[in-house]
C-alpha cells in the first residue's frame, strides 16, 4: 500500500428506485484494493454484494442513481463515457459470474467465446485468438483444450465450465478480476478445484481481485483482506487475522459462529435469528440492531459510524470499543 | 485431480487417455472423436449432422428439390411453350402428349404449372426473406432497447395488423400490375409483424440471460451483442416462424390470384391456375387439382423442412438418430 490503490470507492451508494419506493442497495461504502490483492467481500444474499461489483462496472441496470465516486486505476470510472466504459471491461477488469450454465452462450463453442473474448479488445486473428484460447483453457487445467475448445457449452460439466469463465476472464490480463460468488453454483469438491485455480491464475497474472461470497470457509482460504457487509452497509473490513481472529463487530461474529467447527463438538449450529431487513424500510439506527445479541438502547437511536480499531480494522458497531474489552458476543 | 492444476506433467497421464475419456462423452461415437481433434467441428457441420437424421425434414428436403426439377427440367423435356394455344387441343385430359391436360385454349397445362409454380415460389422467397429480414431487426431492437424504441415499433407492429390485406392488395394490384417482385414486397410489408413479434418475445427473454451481462462484462458493444449474441439465439424459433410463413405467402399469393388481384395475365401463378380452371371443376375436377396438388405439397415440404432446420440449428439437441 505504498502508492495509490488500484481501486479506490468512496461513499458509493446505489439506489434502485422502484414501483415501492426507493431502495438502497448499497449505502455509503468506501474501500479500496490494491494490485495484487485479494479483498474478499462477505455477506448474507442481499446485502450489496453483488451490486457493488456490477456498480463497479457500470453494469447495473437503469433506473439505478450511484452517487460516490470510483477511482480505477487513476480514471473516475462513474465519469466515463458508455463508450470509453466499454474498453475498460472485459479488458482492465473482468468479471466471473456465480452461474457457470448460464453465463456461456449456449450457440457458441466454449473457444470460440473466448476467441471473441479477446477479439472485442485486440486486433487479433481468428486463429491466433483461437489458439490463444486453447492455451487458457490448458492453463485452467480443462484436460484436452483443443478439443474441449470445440465443444459447446453444454457439453461441459459445472466445474470446467468455471474453468472457461475464469480462462474468458483473464483473456485480456485484467488488472482487476471479480469473481461473483464464482462456486456457489457448483458441488463442494469442485469448488475446492476451481478456488485453486482461482487462486493459481491470480498469483500467475499478479492481477488483483474483488472476491464476494457467503462462504466464509473460501475466504479463509483466499483472501488478503476482507470486508463484511449487511444490509447495504459495510459492518466491518480488516486483514483477514482481524475478521477472523479479532473481530469487534457483533454481526461478524455472528457469522463465524455460525460456520460447523472441526474441533470441539457442537449439537447445533448457531444461526442468526430473524431475517435480514428489507431494504424498502430499513430498522431505525443500526440495520443489524433486531437480531443482535448486544443490542444496546443507543443502537436504535443513531446509526453506529465505522470507526478505525487498528491499522487497517474498521468496525460499524456502537459497541465496538466493549468488544474489544472482552465483551461476549454470543453467549 | 486435486493437483495444481498448472503442473500439468505432473498429472496422471492415463487418466486423460483419451481412450477412456471417451467413455465420457456420449454425444459422440468413438470414430468421430478422432475426427475431432485434427479440425474443429464448425456449427454449421454439427447442425447437418442433426439435420439428416430428421426424417421428416429429408422427406421435405428431398420433397422441394423433386418439386423444384420438376418445375425447372420439365419444362425443358416439354415441346409445348408456356404461351403456345393449339385450339384444336383445348379441354383435353392427361395423355402422354399433354401430361396434365390443356385448357380452354389449348395450353399445355404442364408447362403452366411448372411455370405458375416456379413464379409462386419466387414470390414466396422474396416475401419471406424480405419479411423476415425486417421483422428480425425490429423485433430485436423493439425487445433489445425497450423503452421508447419498443412502444414505438409495437405499435408500428399494431397498426400493420389491423390494416386488412386484401384492401391494400386489391388497391395495390390496379397499379403493380401483377409484377413478382413488387407483390412480393407488399406481401412482405403485411408479414414481417409476425416475424417482428415472435422474436420479441425470444429477445426479451434472452436479454435477460447471464450471458448477455456477462457479454457487457466483456466489453462487447450493444450491436456486436445483438448480432453476435442474441440474434443466434434467435435463429430456432425464427427459421420455424419463416417456414410457416412461407406456406401462408405461397396460399395468400394463391388466393390473390384465385381472386384476380394477384398474379396478372400472361404471367400464371399456381393461384390463378386453380381459378382459370374452377368454372368447369364439376366436369374436369383434374385441372383444379393438379395445381392445388403442388400447393399443398410445397408448403408442406417446407413446414417438414423448418421443423427439421430448428432442431439441427439448436446447439442443445441431442444427436438423436431416427
Amino acid at each position: 500500500m505504498d502508492q495509490s490503490p488500484l481501486l479506490k470507492v468512496d461513499d458509493l451508494t446505489v439506489a434502485f428506485r422502484t414501483d415501492a419506493g426507493v431502495v438502497r442497495a448499497v449505502t455509503d461504502i468506501s474501500f479500496e484494493i490494491s494490485s495484487g490483492e485479494v479483498l474478499a467481500v462477505v455477506g448474507e444474499s442481499g446485502s450489496g454484494k453483488s451490486v457493488t461489483a456490477l456498480a463497479l462496472m457500470r453494469l447495473h441496470p437503469k433506473n439505478t442513481e450511484i452517487t460516490g465516486s470510483v477511482n480505477f486505476d487513476g480514471i473516475d470510472v462513474l465519469a466515463l463515457s458508455e463508450e470509453e466504459m466499454r474498453s475498460i471491461r472485459g479488458r482492465d477488469v473482468a468479471m466471473i459470474f456465480q452461474d457457470p450454465m448460464t453465463a456461456m452462450n449456449p450457440v457458441y463453442t466454449v473457444g470460440e467465446q473466448i476467441a471473441e473474448a479477446i477479439r472485442v479488445h485486440t486486433a487479433t486473428s481468428k486463429q491466433a485468438a483461437w489458439d490463444r484460447a486453447v492455451d487458457l483453457l490448458q492453463l485452467v487445467g480443462v484436460p484436452e483444450p483443443k478439443r474441449r475448445a470445440s465443444q459447446h457449452p453444454h457439453e461441459f460439466s459445472g466445474g470446467m465450465r468455471q474453468r472457461a469463465m475464469i480462462a474468458m476472464a483473464i483473456c485480456n490480463d485484467p488488472k482487476l478480476l471479480i469473481a461473483d460468488e464464482p462456486t456457489t453454483a457448483l458441488d463442494v469438491t469442485v469448488q475446492a478445484q476451481v478456488m485453486e485455480v482461482l487462486h493459481d491464475v491470480q498469483q500467475a497474472t499478479g492481477s488483483a481481485m474483488m472476491l464476494i461470497t457467503h462462504d466464509l470457509g473460501l475466504v479463509a482460504g483466499s483472501a488478503d483482506r476482507v470486508q463484511v457487509m449487511y444490509a447495504s452497509r459495510l459492518m466491518e473490513t480488516g486483514d483477514l487475522d482481524d475478521i477472523f481472529y479479532e473481530s469487534r463487530n457483533p454481526y461478524t461474529m455472528a457469522l463465524l459462529n455460525s460456520i460447523p467447527d472441526l474441533e470441539g463438538v457442537k449439537d447445533s449450529l448457531e444461526a442468526i435469528p430473524g431475517n435480514p431487513p428489507s431494504l424498502l424500510n430499513p430498522p431505525s439506527g443500526c440495520a443489524f440492531r433486531p437480531r443482535c445479541s448486544l443490542a444496546v438502547d443507543e443502537c436504535a437511536a443513531s446509526d453506529p459510524p465505522i470507526v478505525l480499531v487498528g491499522e487497517a480494522h474498521a468496525s460499524r458497531c456502537h459497541r465496538t470499543a466493549e468488544i474489544g474489552m472482552g465483551v461476549e458476543a454470543m453467549s | 485431480m486435486a493437483k495444481s492444476t498448472f503442473d500439468q506433467e505432473n498429472l496422471d497421464p492415463e487418466y486423460f487417455d483419451s481412450e477412456r475419456y471417451e467413455h465420457h462423452v456420449p454425444v459422440f461415437s468413438a470414430g468421430e472423436v478422432e475426427g475431432l481433434t485434427e479440425a474443429p467441428q464448425t456449427f454449421g457441420w454439427l447442425a447437418w449432422k442433426r439435420f439428416r437424421h430428421h426424417r421428416m425434414a429429408i422427406i421435405g428436403a428431398i420433397g422441394l428439390v423433386v418439386i423444384l426439377l420438376l418445375f425447372i427440367a420439365g419444362p425443358m423435356l416439354s415441346p409445348w411453350e408456356f404461351d403456345e394455344r393449339n385450339i384444336a387441343d383445348r379441354l383435353q385430359g392427361p395423355s402422354s402428349d399433354h401430361w396434365f391436360g390443356t385448357d380452354e385454349i389449348g395450353r399445355d397445362l404442364f408447362v403452366r404449372t411448372a411455370q405458375g409454380g416456379l413464379y409462386s415460389l419466387r414470390i414466396g422467397f422474396i416475401a419471406a426473406i424480405l419479411a423476415t429480414a425486417v421483422g428480425t431487426l425490429l423485433g430485436a431492437l423493439a425487445a433489445y432497447f425497450a423503452k421508447g424504441t419498443d412502444i414505438f415499433i409495437s405499435q408500428v407492429i399494431n397498426m400493420v395488423l389491423i390494416v386488412p390485406a386484401l384492401i391494400v392488395l386489391s388497391i395495390f394490384s390496379k397499379y403493380s400490375g401483377g409484377n413478382a417482385t413488387s407483390l412480393a414486397i407488399v406481401l412482405s410489408l403485411l408479414l414481417w409483424t409476425r416475424i417482428a413479434r415472435v422474436v420479441r418475445g425470444v429477445v426479451l427473454s434472452i436479454k435477460e440471460q447471464e450471458y448477455i451481462l456477462a457479454a457487457r462484462a466483456a466489453g462487447a458493444s450493444h450491436m456486436r451483442i445483438i448480432f453476435r449474441h442474441v440474434l443466434p439465439n434467435v435463429v430456432g424459433p425464427v427459421v420455424v416462424e419463416v417456414t410457416l410463413l412461407l406456406g401462408t405467402v405461397i396460399v395468400l399469393e394463391s388466393t390473390l390470384s384465385f381472386l384476380g388481384l394477384g398474379v396478372q395475365p400472361p404471367n400464371a401463378s399456381l393461384g390463378t391456375l386453380v381459378a382459370d380452371a374452377k368454372g368447369n371443376i364439376d366436369n374436369d375436377p383434374i385441372r383444379v387439382l393438379t395445381p392445388g396438388f403442388f400447393i399443398v405439397m410445397i408448403v408442406l415440404c417446407v413446414n417438414f423442412l423448418g421443423d427439421g432446420m430448428r432442431d439441427a440449428l439448436d446447439p442443445r439437441s441431442k444427436n438423436e438418430r431416427g
